[in-house]
């Protein structure tokens, strides 16, 4: 049986990109095609809607089964990226996992996103933004606060970078100075989570 | 043997569709087809689920190679293909190819007979001339 945090944590990450549809969409017009917050609210609208029936599973279940939902559903390449990341957090917790457990399975996710995207960091992608809070977890810190504002600010870190995957490759130079959609969705999950977390 | 089976998966529907009849008229039927193109919601994009049930309709047990657009198309057909039973997830190859070009040349190819990793191959030496 998953704990109630669990269904919270992911209730608020849905809701959190769900609310910045728009901005997320915006972001992906100006260096992709255009659809970034409009598929990750499909994928999102429906984990909402499974939410009560995952949340009697298991905290490994309850993940792979939010992964599964968001690669059927988002349609865009964010769909098996954001799936996978969840499936892969999912997949390696115990059933009743602490926080070590969670910062490991965190780093493995990371780990399956970037076999799936094929990329690496600083190359103005998600992992931009996850990899750097995974060090800050794995390295102790335990500031909540802190951790959020690292998130924005590696997404605001992608705006100079130069896309070298997907859809905003092929503007080459010109994907400077546009933050990376993924990067921010990434950003707003992370605050969302951590102001759960601050208040369990 | 069967025939290696070809798979078309674009961000439009219309796409797909046209690369398919263009399969069909220039190859003929033998060659088990599937297309599949557009987003859950019926707008420019692609859907895993769609692309398993694409898969399977054009389903071979010589294997079935897949021919994708951009981006979103490949990550989701990658996605779909490790979605796929143990049985068959190995049988199913992604064409590094142009999503047209690529489906006649692998159906030609197909059609002869060949292994699905020389459908594969060809589609891709036809791409890089």
């Amino acid at each position: 049986m998953a704990d109630v945090l669990i269904e919270q944590l992911i209730r608020a990450a849905a809701l959190a990109v769900i609310r910045d549809a728009d901005e997320l969409t915006a972001l992906d017009a100006a260096i992709g095609d255009g659809d970034h917050g409009i598929n990750m609210k499909r994928g999102f609208d429906a984990v909402l809607a499974d939410v009560a029936n995952l949340s009697a599973k298991p905290w490994p279940d309850f993940l792979k089964g939010v992964g599964t939902m968001l690669v059927m559903k988002v349609g865009g390449a964010s769909g098996p990226l954001y799936g996978t990341l969840f499936m892969a957090l999912g997949k390696d917790l115990p059933m009743e996992p602490g926080r070590d457990d969670l910062i490991r399975a965190f780093r493995s996710a990371i780990v399956a996103v970037q076999a799936r995207g094929k990329s690496e960091r600083g190359q103005k992608t998600m992992l931009d933004v996850l990899i750097p809070v995974a060090e800050a977890l794995e390295a102790g810190r335990a500031e909540i606060g802190a951790i959020t504002l690292a998130a924005h600010a590696a997404a605001d870190a992608t705006i100079p970078m130069k896309a070298v995957r997907g859809r905003a490759s092929f503007l080459s130079e010109r994907s400077i100075g546009h933050m990376d959609p993924g990067a921010r969705s990434s950003a707003l999950m992370i605050e969302a989570i951590g102001k759960v977390l601050e208040k369990a | 043997m069967e025939s290696v089976g070809v798979v078309i998966v674009s961000h439009s529907p219309k796409v797909a569709e046209g690369a398919a009849d263009m399969v069909r008229q220039m190859v003929g039927e033998e060659v088990p087809l599937a297309w599949t193109g557009g987003n859950p919601s019926g707008g420019l994009g692609t859907d895993v689920g769609q692309i398993m049930s694409a898969i399977d309709r054009a389903w071979s047990d010589a294997g079935v190679v897949v021919l994708v657009d951009l981006g979103g198309a490949e990550t989701n057909s990658e996605m779909a293909i490790e979605m796929l039973s143990d049985d068959r997830r190995g049988k199913v190859l992604i064409c590094n190819a142009p999503v047209v070009e690529g489906a006649v040349v692998a159906a030609t190819e197909a059609a002869g007979g060949s292994s699905v990793d020389t459908v594969r191959q060809t589609a891709e030496e036809y791409s890089a001339r």
